[in-house]
């Protein structure tokens, strides 16, 4: 299934909620153009919600570890929320869980970038 | 060839639909063999690595090489092969993506997801130069669970 992504303000914390499959491609190139696009806009704080995310491949991994460094270099945060199970597993077995602050709460997670 | 082996291969052109088409049809075999669900998963997905691999790395992304994808299903075990046109490489020589100073790098997993994802996976000089992925999978037991993984996690095996 193509990824597919919208965004949400909440304050000013943007929560991107992606679906589909972030994989070598399409998947992985419109990850990279939303985060890119919410930079150029000043939105530095962002939520990835991956709730309707149930597979990533190695270039969809590299590039939320891409879309992370980016938002660091403009002193932002890049969070993550709602892992499923296999985005859990794989995060878990590339050491990448202790990287990403990872959240099951929106509320919580939208919380912890004041 | 042993006789009581299938064989099958298909020759994919240098692009990234190539990726999609080649775990596809890894997944029909997989599921036709019998594997569950979280096996064929982890199939799939090392298919797409090994795939990727040849797109990228072995091939360079070049169009006018090729990727050969076989696939022999014995009696024991589905074994993937998937052979590009480069140079070749080492796996030695792979940097280790869980290395401190590596964690953040954008690339250089797919190599330890197929390690993780498969039972046994190799590097070899192809035949005709280049590298040649050789993977590996044992067949479910008659009998087994449903995910054909003895009733483990989904999660893959670490360190393989």
């Amino acid at each position: 299934m193509a990824l597919h992504a919208t965004h949400r303000d909440a304050g000013k914390v943007t929560v991107v909620d992606l679906s589909g499959r972030i994989t070598l491609g399409d998947g992985s190139a419109l990850l990279r153009k939303t985060v890119r696009g919410l930079l150029d806009d000043q939105r530095t704080q962002i939520l990835l919600n991956l709730a309707d995310v149930d597979y990533i491949d190695s270039s969809g991994i590299g590039e939320l570890v891409s879309g992370f460094t980016a938002v660091k270099n403009r002193n932002g945060n890049l969070k993550l929320l709602h892992l499923t199970k296999k985005v859990r597993d794989l995060l878990q077995i590339t050491k990448l869980f202790t990287v990403f602050d990872v959240f099951t709460d929106e509320g919580t997670a939208i919380r912890s970038f004041d | 060839m042993a006789p009581d082996t299938k064989h099958l291969e298909m020759t994919l052109e240098t692009q990234v639909e190539s990726v999609n088409l080649a775990e596809e049809m890894c997944l029909r075999v997989a599921e036709a063999a019998g594997f569950g669900e979280d096996d064929c998963y982890r199939i799939g997905m090392s298919v797409r690595e090994g795939v990727i691999n040849a797109f990228h790395y072995g091939n360079q992304e070049r169009p006018e090489k090729k990727i050969h994808l076989a696939v022999d299903l014995t009696p024991d075990k589905m074994i993937i092969h998937v052979l590009d046109e480069g140079t070749g490489f080492k796996l030695s020589e792979v940097p280790d993506p869980l290395a401190e100073e590596n964690l953040l790098s954008t690339s250089g997993r797919g190599i330890f997801l197929m390690r993780a994802f498969m039972d046994e996976f190799d590097v070899v000089p192809g035949k005709t130069g280049g590298a040649e992925i050789v993977m590996s999978k044992k067949l479910p037991a008659p009998g087994s669970s449903p995910n054909g993984d003895g009733g483990q996690s989904t999660a893959p095996h670490q360190g393989a």
